[in-house]
């Protein structure tokens, strides 16, 4: 059975076992969009992103499909780790502002500040629609077509495939079209105040406000909002 | 053609096609490689025989079509052999001229012999050129003597004597230690070790074992696998069967572009004739080795020269790569141990089987063993194919070999490594080429793209251009590379559009920290070395374009204005006829102005004005 070290903590685990499920098993809470316990790992969300350090080495690998090896050393919160998923973050907020499941890692990552032009793209293309239809209801009508920028999730060549139940597994799985925030204006909603008090504004593009006038959580005492955000997680570095 | 049964069949071949050439006979190797061909070579070939049917010679002058040469700039060029005179730029017309001169006396037609563009003087034979006198030819040097349609060309030459060496002389295991020992690194950029790739898959214990020739070469302006591939496929196919004895591989694939045409041809040809002497199918020379190679057209992705996308090309899936581990090595091809490796890694095989891995390891520096191929491109005297052993500086990569930078200008910078390379700047023209100095510099070693730019360059423009290449390039299967090379391309264009804010940078910096180390893959792992190099070495014009509005080269169009100084023109009216949108006013013999509302910045009007009174600023 493989040993390996996270966060300083020494794990043994079955052969076959991710980097992530050792994390998982050890509680320790790392981010996903992409992954789901009943499909095969994507690797595509990049948010699981953990430091291994080999050596005088160290890189940043996504856990869910690392396999937990003999003598890993891991970190699932690093300083870089921290940075890169602020980072990444930040772009899925500008990518995908009106999704509550964004809104709230983002929030719960510290991210109070886009510094890019929202584009309300509906989907993230995590795959995980793709995969629960090949892979559990054994149908495989929808995948990826195009490619870069273009690339998006149908039926091949048509809207509507003919080996599709629409048993609905890939509306259930999708985490991004799930529970979107109910403001004013769902679209354009940016405040994750309903989850902890601490809202992403984007301060920089007045068009994607948080559209709550008075906000809730603005009014709020700072130390408060301090207090509910989780984990607490300084600035990101400049780059070296 | 009878099957060779042993090594010494294919000794006794070989020296019957050896045997069977006189030395002496004059030979024509003309260049009809990719590069020469656009510049005319079909029809100084076609001229050459007709020369030479009208002159009676066609038994006694052989003429041979070769591949690429590496002098590119000055095709079509060729060689006259046994004297080995080298002529650049041959046109059809020039034929009965060189016809001529073989046949009497062998004088050399004067004017068609390379002239130093220094001393003027004319240099007669090849090796005497700047371009090749500070080459080392290792992998390229045959490509100028050998037919490669032709694999009597290649026996001739030596070629499989590596082959019949490793089979007969030596283990498998001896075989990996020889390349181990040679410190070949993995030519297609990451550098990996080859003899270390080699050793983990012989440890694998499934079978069957599978080999790969990665020939999805997709860099903008490199062309180093396509030329091997064109010129001498023969040696490729060489390293493959000895990769094969190796790593006990029954099965290899070559993965080719299917915008190669002429190398997936000359590789095809090459298949048959060594399926057909035996050196590939069953019990090869009589070893008992079974080896078979397929070859695959790439469709065109510059995503599937990255190993895993690679393998799901062959197997059939969209071509978008796999995390790592499992490497390859462990599980590829089909899931089982696959070794991939570039052309010219598998093209080094021979090479340090039959000089020998300290031969090898002798050439280079420390970390970085044996020569490598470069494109040498962009703004530079010589452009070409030059190889050239690991180390050599860029000095004298750019001015000895390439021969400086055209009307005098400066050099500014030099993009090493593809798209995802980085531009290093002139201030580090004496960086030793090899693997770690060029990684410390922000760039990589890459595949051997190098791009040269000048003063005339505008280095935001520059990484632009490869943030939107690698953007359409991109497979978008893990956000940070979809979305990162997206939102970076469109914060470089806002900043050459002149709309930029000095923030952007910051946000750049941060992008493309981002995307280097989240990405899924190499292909977004590199991505933002053009963008980050460039922040990092020439801020000063990122800044003149954000704080000034000003582009300090005078590229970015928004930022530039088309004006006419009066006390220079002479009113020749040349350029108001090359305005395509009539922006230009005035009267013959009166100077001229611009109306800057009808100005498009083509620069047409700057390419033909004699007083140069047409100003951009």
């Amino acid at each position: 059975m493989p040993k390996l070290t996270i966060n300083g903590i020494e794990v043994e685990v079955e052969r076959g076992t991710t980097v992530l499920e050792a994390a998982r098993f050890l509680g320790l809470p790392i981010p996903t969009l992409c992954h789901d316990d009943g499909l095969t790992p994507y690797g595509a969300c990049r948010l699981c992103l953990v430091e291994v350090t080999n050596g005088p080495r160290s890189k940043l690998q996504a856990a869910c499909t690392l396999p937990a090896d003999d003598g890993l050393v891991v970190q699932t919160h690093s300083a870089r780790v921290e940075r890169a998923r602020q980072l990444l973050l930040e772009l899925y907020v500008a990518t995908t502002p009106q999704s509550k499941t964004i809104q709230d890692l983002a929030s719960r990552y510290g991210v109070t500040r886009v510094r890019l032009t929202p584009e309300f793209e509906d989907c993230i293309q995590c795959g995980k629609c793709v995969r629960i239809c090949r892979e559990q209801m054994m149908a495989g009508a929808i995948g990826f077509a195009y490619r870069g920028n273009r690339r998006k999730v149908m039926a091949p060549f048509r809207p509507q495939s003919d080996i599709c139940r629409q048993c609905g597994a890939c509306m259930y799985i999708c985490p991004v079209c799930e529970l979107r925030c109910h403001g004013a204006e769902a679209e354009t909603t940016l405040c994750s105040g309903c989850l902890n008090f601490a809202p992403a504004c984007l301060d920089y593009h007045d068009h994607a406000m948080c559209f709550l006038d008075p906000c809730v959580a603005c009014e709020l005492a700072g130390p408060l909002r301090q207090d509910l955000v989780w984990p607490a997680v300084k600035p990101p570095e400049s780059p070296k | 053609m009878p099957r060779l049964q042993s090594l010494e069949d294919l000794e006794a071949r070989r020296a019957a096609c050896v045997g069977a050439r006189d030395p002496a006979k004059p030979c024509l190797a003309l260049c009809a490689g990719s590069g020469c061909t656009a510049s005319g070579a079909p029809e100084v070939l076609a001229a050459l025989r007709e020369s030479l049917e009208r002159a009676g010679l066609e038994g006694a002058v052989e003429l041979k079509s070769t591949g690429c040469h590496g002098f590119c700039e000055k095709g079509p060029v060729m060689l006259t052999w046994p004297e080995g005179t080298f002529y650049n730029q041959v046109a059809a017309r020039d034929a009965k001229e060189i016809v001529a001169s073989v046949s009497n006396g062998r004088r050399p037609v004067e004017r068609l012999l390379y002239r130093d563009p220094t001393s003027g003087e004319r240099v007669q034979r090849e090796e005497d050129v700047p371009f090749y006198r500070f080459q080392q030819r290792v992998l390229f040097g045959n490509n100028g003597r050998i037919d490669p349609k032709n694999i009597d060309d290649y026996l001739g030459v030596g070629g499989y004597a590596a082959l019949g060496k490793a089979l007969t002389g030596s283990t498998p295991e001896q075989v990996v230690d020889w390349v181990k020992r040679a410190g070949l690194r993995g030519r297609g950029g990451a550098g990996f070790p080859t003899g270390k790739k080699w050793e983990v898959m012989r440890a694998q214990p499934a079978t069957p074992k599978y080999l790969i020739c990665n020939a999805d070469e997709g860099d903008p302006g490199a062309f180093m696998d396509r030329s091997l591939l064109e010129g001498n496929p023969h040696s490729v196919i060489e390293g493959m069967i000895i990769g094969a004895f190796a790593l006990g591989a029954r099965e290899g694939y070559i993965y080719v572009r299917a915008e190669y045409p002429l190398a997936v041809e000359h590789f095809r040809v090459a298949l048959a004739q060594a399926e057909e002497c035996g050196l590939l199918g069953e019990s090869i020379l009589g070893s008992g080795l079974d080896f078979r190679i397929r070859l695959v057209q790439g469709a065109g992705a510059f995503v599937c020269g990255e190993e895993t996308a690679l393998i799901a090309s062959i197997e059939g899936h969209v071509g978008e790569p796999l995390p790592r581990p499992p490497f390859p090595a462990q599980k590829g091809l089909w899931g089982k141990p696959t070794v991939i490796n570039n052309v010219k890694t598998w093209a080094s095989v021979p090479v340090i089987v039959n000089r020998g891995p300290e031969w090898y390891a002798a050439i280079g520096t420390t970390g970085s063993k044996g020569t490598m191929v470069f494109s040498l491109v962009g703004k530079i005297n010589n452009t070409g194919l030059v190889e050239v052993p690991m180390g050599i500086t860029l000095r004298e990569m750019i001015y000895k070999i390439g021969g400086g930078i055209p009307n005098g200008r400066a050099l500014k910078a030099v993009q090493i490594g593809g798209p995802s390379g980085g531009c290093i700047p002139a201030s580090l023209i004496d960086l030793p080429i090899d693997y770690e100095a060029l990684t410390e510099a922000g760039s990589m070693m890459g595949s051997g793209g190098m791009v040269v730019m000048d003063e005339t360059n505008c280095m935001v423009d520059v990484a632009r251009y490869f943030m939107e290449f690698l953007e359409e390039e991109s497979c978008g299967k893990c956000f940070p590379c979809r979305k990162g090379t997206q939102r970076m391309r469109e914060i470089l264009t806002r900043i050459s559009q002149g709309q930029g804010a000095e923030d952007d940078l910051k946000l750049l910096e941060d992008l493309g920290w981002m995307v280097r180390e989240t990405s899924l893959c190499g292909l977004g792992q590199t991505a933002p070395n053009p963008v980050l190099t460039t922040l990092r070495y020439f801020r000063d014009e990122y800044l003149a374009h954000v704080r000034e509005r000003r582009c300090p080269a005078k590229v970015c169009k928004q930022l530039i204005t088309y004006s006419i100084e009066p006390t220079l023109c002479d009113g020749c009216h040349a350029c108001v006829h090359v305005c395509t949108t009539e922006a230009i006013l005035g009267e013959k013999k009166a100077a001229h102005t611009i109306d800057a509302a009808k100005c498009i910045k083509c620069g047409a009007c700057l390419e033909v004005c004699q007083p140069k009174a047409v100003l951009v600023t």
